[in-house]
């Protein structure tokens, strides 16, 4: 049968990508639609289009400032009537505010005029537009919390450098998650206020500390992320120095964890410097550097011992790390892993929705199983790949696939169809602000690509690490049965996840890796 | 309002961008306005050249 691609585009209308997502998701669900795009005119997305085949004359001439769809269907009229029913709910979306209400400012300065007091701006635009928007936060008196990506690190020194002139913070860019006075902002698991006051680098390495923290009974004071590239050269931990500092002086918080990645030369000492003047314990965890320290600080190398060492130094207790909680059940988990066909794929995919989380799996598995390259394609000899699908290439114009889970869940069957892959790794990040159910189609994805294997006499295992507390909006128990019930052997952390992976690739590895047993 | 005042008080929040967060933060009380952002016409590169203009 033939495919009809066809295409509207609205001009000078904007809608932000998830709306523009969930539009897409709608289209795609009519029948006789065989595939359907929802996005801004940029030269990204346009390119994007034409890619995956759903390019037409108007397409090709759209304006970043005008909205696309555009949908291949069976039959002109599926199409057609797919494109009108894609406006109507672009219509429907944006309606006239009701009487009692008010219509929603345009501007930054609108918005002040509607609320004087305000504080905090969140910014989420994409990211050419993000410098323009924070520096005129800041401008106004605003902290910023800026989620955009694809930020240029001029631009980011930039903004850093206003905020710090006016004593205001700039988390990020690329911040997925931070809390201030007990408020979640972005990606936020719902945890407990309490003593523990965290600076940490971007999104899911915030997320995973604060909710090992909350099932180990402690809550936060605040959590400051300060963007990824805090630490690196340019950036100079501007805004990881002034987040320590604001977190020393603060009566609420007991002990602070710097979570983050390696500084660059010459910032160690300098942050090292400002943790010792805090005059609080403090936990730090640099993935992928374990500083010799200067007695200040507890360094340790992982996001959950990060956990485990702040709630055991408030509790007065000695911290021990320990390799895995329950090493038996583990032991048992791996022995079930083996049952299915022999045969089985050399090499590792993690394919990660958690920039922190995929670097902490990597930095645990290169010494386990050699290098292990961060792309989709090409990379090491080993053919182990660990890769943040949340990285800025894969997010221009859509997205975070914490936000789109389909996004991850086609990486997920090309997996199973790949003949070299004999152990996926995954992560799966709760909290508020992310996907209201990113177990199932993860879930659904896991189960065609292991279906895949095994009609290929393959045995595929698949692993995973649950991110999240019982108070996320998704319930954390229950979106670790979904991936269980898809055959996912679920362990708690993500640094365990990854030994576990190792040791589900190559069983003469489990010794050693579950052998270190507490 | 410097960062010292900031940790102790309410936050009130202005949104710009996805529409989500300015739910998102409604619904956990906070005091949110969200702004009806569209991008200025032209290049996004125009943007970032706007943005050295500011103010």
């Amino acid at each position: 049968m033939s495919v009809v691609v066809r295409a509207v585009v609205r001009r000078s209308c904007y809608r932000d990508s998830l709306v523009l997502m969930r539009v897409a998701e709608r289209l795609r669900e009519r029948p006789g639609v065989r595939e359907a795009a929802a996005l801004m005119g940029t030269p990204a997305n346009r390119a994007m289009l034409a890619d995956a085949g759903l390019s037409t004359p108007e397409a090709g001439g759209a304006e970043p400032g005008d909205l696309i769809l555009a949908v291949a269907a069976d039959t002109d009229a599926v199409a057609e009537a797919a494109l009108a029913a894609g406006q109507a709910i672009l219509d429907a979306e944006r309606r006239a505010p009701g009487p009692g209400e008010r219509v929603a400012p345009r501007t930054l300065d609108a918005a002040l005029r509607q609320m004087p007091g305000a504080n905090l701006a969140a910014v989420s635009v994409p990211g050419p537009y993000a410098r323009l928007v924070a520096q005129q936060a800041l401008n106004r008196g605003l902290h910023v919390f800026l989620f955009s990506d694809n930020v240029p690190v001029e631009d980011e020194v930039a903004l850093k450098r206003l905020a710090l002139s006016r004593r205001l913070l700039c988390m990020g860019p690329d911040c997925g998650t931070a809390y201030l006075n007990g408020l979640g902002l972005g990606f936020a698991n719902v945890v407990s206020r309490g003593r523990v006051g965290c600076v940490a680098a971007s999104g899911t390495g915030l997320q995973a500390v604060v909710s090992r923290l909350a099932a180990l009974g402690e809550g936060i004071s605040h959590g400051i992320g300060v963007g990824g590239r805090d630490l690196s050269e340019p950036v100079c931990g501007a805004m990881t120095l002034f987040a320590i500092e604001a977190l020393a002086a603060g009566p609420s918080t007991e002990l602070i964890v710097l979570i983050g990645k390696p500084p660059a030369a010459g910032i160690l000492p300098r942050v090292e410097r400002a943790l010792a003047a805090a005059g609080k314990p403090v936990i730090g965890c640099c993935l992928g550097a374990m500083p010799a320290g200067n007695g200040h600080v507890r360094w340790v190398d992982t996001l959950d011992a990060a956990a485990e060492a702040a709630a055991a130094t408030l509790a007065g207790r000695a911290f021990e790390p320990r390799g895995f909680g329950d090493a038996t059940a583990a032991r048992e988990r791996l022995a079930r892993l083996g049952d299915g066909p022999a045969r089985q794929g050399p090499a590792l995919w993690g394919l990660y929705t958690g920039g922190t989380l995929a670097a902490e799996a990597r930095l645990v598995l290169e010494p386990l199983l050699g290098p292990v390259a961060t792309t989709l394609r090409g990379g090491s000899q080993t053919g182990h790949r660990v890769v943040d699908l949340g990285d800025d290439e894969f997010t221009v114009g859509r997205p975070h696939p914490m936000l789109d889970p389909e996004a991850r869940a086609v990486r997920v069957r090309e997996a199973g169809r790949a003949p070299e892959v004999g152990v996926l790794l995954l992560d799966l990040v709760l909290g508020r602000g992310v996907h209201p159910d990113p177990a199932g189609p993860l879930a659904a994805a896991v189960e065609d690509a292991r279906r895949a294997a095994r009609a290929d006499g393959r045995r595929l295992a698949a692993v995973a690490s649950v991110v999240g507390t019982e108070r996320d909006p998704q319930g954390f128990r229950g979106q670790v049965a979904r991936l269980e019930a898809a055959g996912v052997a679920v362990l708690p952390g993500s640094a365990q996840a990854a030994r576990f992976a190792a040791a589900a690739l190559r069983p003469d590895l489990a010794p050693a890796v579950l052998g270190s047993a507490g | 309002m410097s960062l010292d005042r900031l940790l102790g008080q309410p936050l009130v929040v202005v949104n710009i961008g996805l529409e989500l967060f300015a739910s998102e933060l409604a619904a956990e009380g906070a005091t949110v306005v969200h702004v009806d952002w569209r991008p200025p016409a032209g290049d996004p590169r125009v943007a970032a050249l706007l943005a050295r203009l500011d103010d």
